[in-house]
């Protein structure tokens, strides 16, 4: 694999590190802790948002993000020849 | 068939098949006893990574602690799953392709550097002797607990078993020993769980129960909210620590997590580097189980609790609070003498376990010594949240026997996988990395079942005799983690300028102030215990946290000093170009 190559795939891995950490210290250090008083004014059942996140939705949300990545990688993987 | 003779029987089944793995799964080479061979499959590493995290504090402990915290219990729900989004990201893949046995093989290797690899090694021995202390003696717990013999022979026991499949199998062993532990334990997490679920809301999953309605029409939560405020408590589903507390608490977690290195090694027993990252998916998938189960099982719980007792009088309280009142889990003290349970905000007791006296009162419940003039009545452990759970609601005996085997299930996976690292440090780490490098495979096999045993004998001890900081020590283990291992290794990985001078100097400084903070806050150990208290803590910062701080120190320490000293050698940026691509993985060498 030639160095150009490398550095683009490098860069496209760097590019989804930054969308799925920053949706990963959104739903749990935003929603669950920061915001967490101002989504409580908001209701899902018999859970005050900002409650569920903090002890459910935000576990949820990081199991969906690593089975994203997997998926995103082993695409990425593919493009530049390098899944075995 | 009573409990007793149930308990019997299943943890004896377990056991059996626990040995059974162990001797099937024989290892016969080096990289079988560190890395399984590096053969295991994504789904069964995500199985053994779920049971060797999940400790028997997490089982026992973790329901309980989020019952009589609310929302504050929130920082361990997602400081403890959230880390493995950072390791699936940040650390798994790379450190797979970079295909050595341990992490201060890659941090020796990286940083080429033998001082380097010591302070890793000296780190990685600290972090999983302190855990495992705690573990050993967890063992002991839940053996006195529901076999009825005292905790250290309870110690005893665990310390064979574990031994028998470690020595014999090494990771090997291990890893399909915590794949049978895992299934036995959430199946034993699970189905009090789905029990009490349908009892309080009609619904089967506990998730989607804890947020519906009762048979009063009353959301659950809004219901445990109204007794809660009532009575002076804060509401449940608001917290009591400071936001920047719960912040700082929760990212130590997440960075100790990625960064403990019995978690990490789990994932060089994979063959691929894309196996890496599916198995920190499933390992979390496993693990996210039991996280979102603990918290319905925590409200569930704590509603019945407080309304079954309070203002209830003592002679028409249902069987299992005076059984649990026999073992010491409850205790009670009439203190307006008006026969009748007040439970109030305010401890009960002063000191940590309530000391019971020989006699009884009046009303035939215990007496014990140490009440606190507080108006609180009652002392509750908070073990007693995922214990009683099935007895509260009325389950069979099989089914508290089957909690006592996954309570064991859990100690021991963590036991054992802890107990390979420390073996691993010793034989592979120190003695083929540094002292004699000359030795064979077969030699070092036998070094490495000889640390084994050490590491057990060693962690027995300190399961009978449990220094005293032993219950905080959970904090110092992934304070430590969190400041040492977790920047080291994503520099190592992120940043190509990242040398030698750097990564120490960062290293030692974030484990320097990390200690020094909890030393000082935690175990008032250093400076003067009257400016220790919660009020001096720098910037409201709880020792818990303190990790995050300590790795912000190594973060900041490592940049600036490696700006003025010089790049790593070619040979080393070739390296990290290296570990970046994942093709041709190769076998984990150790040579």
């Amino acid at each position: 694999m030639n160095t150009d190559n490398r550095k683009k795939y490098w860069r496209e891995n760097l590019k989804y590190l930054a969308i799925l950490l920053s949706i990963w210290f959104l739903v749990s250090y935003g929603f669950g802790i920061l915001l967490v008083d101002e989504l409580n004014t908001v209701r899902m059942g018999g859970f005050k948002l900002g409650f569920w996140f903090a002890q459910q939705g935000s576990i949820y949300i990081f199991v969906i993000l690593i089975f994203v990545y997997v998926r995103l990688m082993n695409k990425l993987d593919k493009k530049y020849k390098l899944d075995e | 068939m009573d409990i007793q003779t149930w308990t019997f029987i299943i943890v004896g089944f377990t056991f059996a098949l626990y040995i059974g793995i162990a001797i099937w799964s024989r290892a016969s080479s080096t990289k079988d006893f560190y890395v399984a061979g590096g053969g295991v499959s994504p789904l069964a590493n995500g199985l053994a990574t779920a049971a060797d995290w999940m400790s028997a504090a997490s089982f026992l402990g973790m329901a309980g602690i989020i019952a009589f915290s609310g929302y504050d219990g929130s920082v361990y729900l997602m400081g403890w799953t959230g880390g493995y989004v950072l390791l699936a990201l940040l650390l798994a893949p790379y450190l797979r392709k970079f295909g050595k046995f341990t992490v201060p093989d890659f941090i020796g290797d990286r940083y080429y550097s033998n001082v380097a690899r010591t302070v890793a090694v000296i780190a990685a021995l600290f972090v999983s002797f302190t855990y495992v202390a705690g573990q050993m003696r967890g063992v002991g717990v839940v053996f006195s607990r529901f076999l009825d013999v005292e905790v250290d022979t309870g110690v005893y026991i665990g310390m064979a078993v574990v031994l028998f499949y470690a020595f014999l199998g090494g990771m090997k062993g291990i890893t399909y020993t915590q794949v049978a532990q895992y299934c036995v334990l959430i199946f034993a997490f699970m189905v009090p769980a789905i029990f009490i679920s349908i009892m309080a809301t009609g619904n089967p999953i506990p998730q989607i129960g804890f947020g519906s309605a009762g048979e009063d029409g009353v959301y659950l939560l809004d219901k445990l909210d109204g007794l809660m405020t009532d009575l002076g408590f804060t509401a449940y589903t608001d917290g009591t620590k400071s936001k920047m507390d719960v912040f700082f608490i929760t990212a130590a977690l997440m960075l100790g997590t990625a960064g403990l290195p019995h978690v990490i090694i789990r994932f060089f027993t994979v063959p691929k580097v894309k196996d890496a990252r599916k198995s920190a998916g499933y390992a979390l998938l496993f693990i996210a189980i039991l996280y979102t189960t603990a918290p319905a099982i925590a409200v569930f719980a704590r509603t019945n609790l407080m309304e079954t007792v309070q203002n209830k009088p003592y002679k028409e309280i249902p069987e299992w609070f005076t059984k649990w009142e026999n073992t010491g889990l409850i205790a009670w003290t009439d203190k307006n003498e008006d026969g009748r349970i007040q439970y109030l905000p305010g401890t009960a007791i002063n000191g940590k376990k309530p000391e019971f006296s020989e006699s009884r009162g009046e009303l035939g419940e215990r007496l014990i010594y140490n009440f606190s003039e507080e108006k609180n009545e009652l002392y509750v452990d908070r073990d007693i949240t995922v214990l009683a759970n099935p007895e509260i609601a009325g389950l069979p005996n099989w089914v508290i026997a089957l909690v006592a085997a996954g309570g064991l299930a859990a100690a021991l996976s963590t036991a054992a996988g802890l107990l390979l690292v420390i073996s691993t440090s010793i034989s592979h780490d120190l003695i083929k990395k540094q002292l004699a490098p000359g030795i064979s495979d077969k030699r070092e096999l036998a070094i490495a079942r000889f640390s084994a045993l050490l590491a057990v004998v060693v962690a027995g001890y300190f399961g009978i005799n449990p220094p005293g900081f032993v219950a905080s020590v959970v904090a110092l283990a992934f304070g430590l983690a969190a400041s040492s291992f977790f920047p080291a290794i994503v520099m190592g990985i992120f940043s190509k300028r990242m040398n030698r001078e750097g990564a120490i100097f960062g290293m030692l400084a974030g484990l320097g102030i990390t200690s020094y903070y909890i030393a000082r806050f935690k175990l008032g150990w250093l400076g003067n215990p009257d400016m220790s208290e919660e009020k001096d803590w720098w910037w409201g910062i709880s020792p818990e946290g303190f990790g995050t701080v300590g790795m912000l120190v190594n973060f900041g320490v490592a940049i600036i000093i490696s700006s003025f000293t010089k790049a790593p050698p070619k040979e080393v940026r070739e390296i990290v170009e290296n570990i970046r691509i994942p093709s041709n993985a190769g076998d984990a060498i150790g040579h």
